[in-house]
């Protein structure tokens, strides 16, 4: 309960902005604000996987784009060729195929969005096992390199696979009905629904990461990032835990590269790229690590400012930046910043100080 | 039965024989101690108990039960908790957090459960924390429960990891050297504690290097000196053992 009501102000100012934005004549800000959304939800995965249980993953780009291109594949790509094969028949029969229009009036047989959401999370999830059992056994600068080839590796078939789209990636992929009359779509007539689905599902996965944080998983996960041998020595299996917390965070990634997806309507092989990865990596530096509020803050304002384009052709320069003088000034995040010991730092202080505590 | 038992434990690094041979038994309700001169080998002797890394050859049975192979979060739900020389705070949680870690192996939610709250794991959150309480109070330190737990004195946190390790409800708790860096009063505050566990009927094992403490504690002593085992008895006979006394006061 009392989780709940510490979102409650987060909601009303989920609803403040659109009632704000819908006075002001800006309703326009809402598209990027559900951008940022979905990004945030990748985001707050990522700092459960880095904040809490001080595991890094320079590759989460990867399960975004693995979420969002088996989505868009899936529900574009006509199995009409294959319509006589034994695995197509068995879709159809469980219900996961229709038969649709492309643009040109062509019809298609494809999955429904539902099938292709769940198998696309799912592939997502089972990829992020996969990886993670190998990988969680290296630490620090091993695992920051391991997942940033497995980052490399997404992004490098997403450009040379001609059924995901090569370099031009996926498009016309369909609106996403999640309910009869509300559907994930970037069509003009559903922008406030779909800001709402974004901030819904941004909210839930946010109340479902701060129930987690504050539970016997939680601390156990927290104990892991303190000491490893002692959370060992406890009964905790360390393994296991990293595993399903890494695996966690690659649902909450896919799920955002699904919804973004529909949203956008196709999806391209920049959303694998290694600088997404470092700039959601960042992100979570900023916002403080161990802190799920301040990631989220950050998500949403750095998120929204890079796609309303305020940082330019630097944009990836303006994330790698952020990242040194987070490292510098302010390890435990934006939200921490004390100026004093950020002075210290500067060249020609050291001295000074040490003579003023003698 | 012996709760903890050695047979025959052999360690070896390359060519150095850090443990050689040992074999001792723990009966419930003791304190026993660990002693000999830096390098004796007592905290590889340790390591090879909890699990943290395999013995060359010989076993361990706890409880009756062969540790082979086990991994130290299997023995430790067995009933084995332990402390570590250098303390092991989880750092950026309170000293109230880090005790409910304790509570892992006596509780079950799963990620799932607890992401959504299920009714049933309530009940078990709050046994934890009141059990987590009654530890911090039998510790005396409950009125920094909700202090971040590294930011307490050297002593404190000791009955921190003391209470963190009692919260697992051990049979056997392994101490390693639980007075190392601390004063002469937080020493013999921290042997009143070790007393205080033994009576609540909790075996205890420690490696220690303050014979003050070891002397006044242990029920019995076993001696280790470069890996080997050379004595083995109560405090009163260890402190005339000829060869006890030539290997910490030298020769004559």
């Amino acid at each position: 309960m009392k989780k709940i009501l510490s979102i409650l102000p987060l909601l009303v100012a989920v609803i403040g902005l659109h009632i704000l934005t819908s006075a002001t004549d800006t309703m326009y800000y809402l598209t990027q604000m559900t951008m940022s959304a979905y990004y945030s939800l990748l985001i707050i995965g990522l700092c459960a996987l880095m904040g809490y249980a001080g595991q890094i993953s320079i590759g989460h780009a990867g399960f975004f784009a693995i979420g969002g291109y088996i989505s868009a594949a899936l529900t574009t790509r006509s199995l009409i060729p294959y319509q006589d094969s034994f695995l197509v028949k068995l879709f159809d029969s469980a219900g996961f195929l229709f038969v649709g229009q492309d643009i040109y009036g062509d019809s298609l047989l494809v999955f429904t969005p539902w099938a292709a959401c769940g198998i696309a999370v799912l592939t997502a999830a089972l990829i992020a096992v996969a990886i993670g059992i190998p990988v969680l056994k290296l630490k620090g600068h091993y695992l920051a390199m391991a997942t940033l080839g497995f980052g490399i590796i997404v992004y490098r078939i997403a450009l040379a696979t001609e059924y995901f789209g090569e370099a031009d990636g996926i498009s016309e992929v369909p609106a996403f009905v999640l309910l009869p009359g509300l559907s994930v779509s970037g069509s003009f007539g559903d922008r406030v629904q779909n800001y709402y689905i974004a901030w819904g599902l941004l909210l839930i996965g946010m109340l479902l990461l701060l129930n987690l944080m504050d539970s016997r998983v939680g601390r156990a996960l927290r104990g892991i990032h303190g000491s490893d041998e002692a959370a060992d020595a406890m009964g905790v299996n360390t393994a296991r835990f990293k595993l399903q917390t890494f695996v966690l965070s690659a649902v909450f990634a896919a799920i955002a590269g699904v919804f973004l997806t529909h949203y956008n309507g196709g999806i391209g092989p920049s959303e694998a790229g290694v600088m997404k990865s470092v700039r959601y990596v960042a992100i979570v530096a900023v916002g403080g690590m161990a802190n799920l509020w301040g990631t989220l803050l950050m998500g949403i304002v750095l998120n929204f400012f890079s796609l309303r384009g305020s940082f330019g052709s630097y944009d990836d320069a303006v994330f790698g930046l952020i990242l040194i003088l987070i490292m510098l000034f302010a390890p435990n995040g934006i939200l921490s910043i004390n100026i004093r010991s950020c002075l210290r730092l500067l060249p020609g202080r050291n001295k000074a100080d040490r003579e003023g505590e003698v | 039965m012996a709760l903890l038992e050695l047979k025959q434990l052999h360690k070896r690094f390359g060519g150095l024989h850090a443990v050689n041979d040992v074999s001792f038994r723990v009966e419930p309700g003791q304190i026993k101690a660990v002693i000999g001169p830096n390098g004796a080998g007592k905290t590889t002797l340790f390591n090879m108990i909890s699990g943290t890394f395999p013995a060359t050859s010989g076993s361990v049975f706890f409880q009756g039960k062969d540790l082979k192979g086990k991994k130290p979060f299997q023995v430790a739900s067995l009933g084995m908790a332990r402390t570590f020389q250098n303390i092991k705070m989880f750092n950026g949680m309170t000293a109230l957090e880090n005790v409910m870690v304790g509570r892992h192996v006596r509780s079950h939610a799963g990620f799932l459960a607890s992401m959504f709250r299920m009714p049933w794991t309530w009940k078990e959150e709050r046994d934890i924390r009141e059990k987590s309480m009654e530890l911090l109070a039998l510790l005396e330190i409950e009125e920094h429960a909700h202090t971040d737990a590294v930011s307490l004195a050297f002593g404190q946190q000791r009955a921190v990891e003391l209470a963190r390790a009692l919260a697992l409800e051990p049979s056997l708790l392994l101490l390693d050297e639980p007075a190392a860096g601390l004063n002469i009063y937080e020493t013999a505050e921290v042997g009143r504690l070790i007393t205080k566990i033994r009576d609540l009927g909790i075996t205890v094992l420690l490696v220690e290097h303050d014979m003050s403490l070891v002397m006044d504690i242990s029920d019995e002593i076993v001696v280790l000196c470069f890996g080997e085992k050379i004595a083995e008895d109560v405090p009163a006979t260890i402190q005339q053992d000829p060869e006890v006394i030539k290997i910490y006061l030298g020769e004559e």
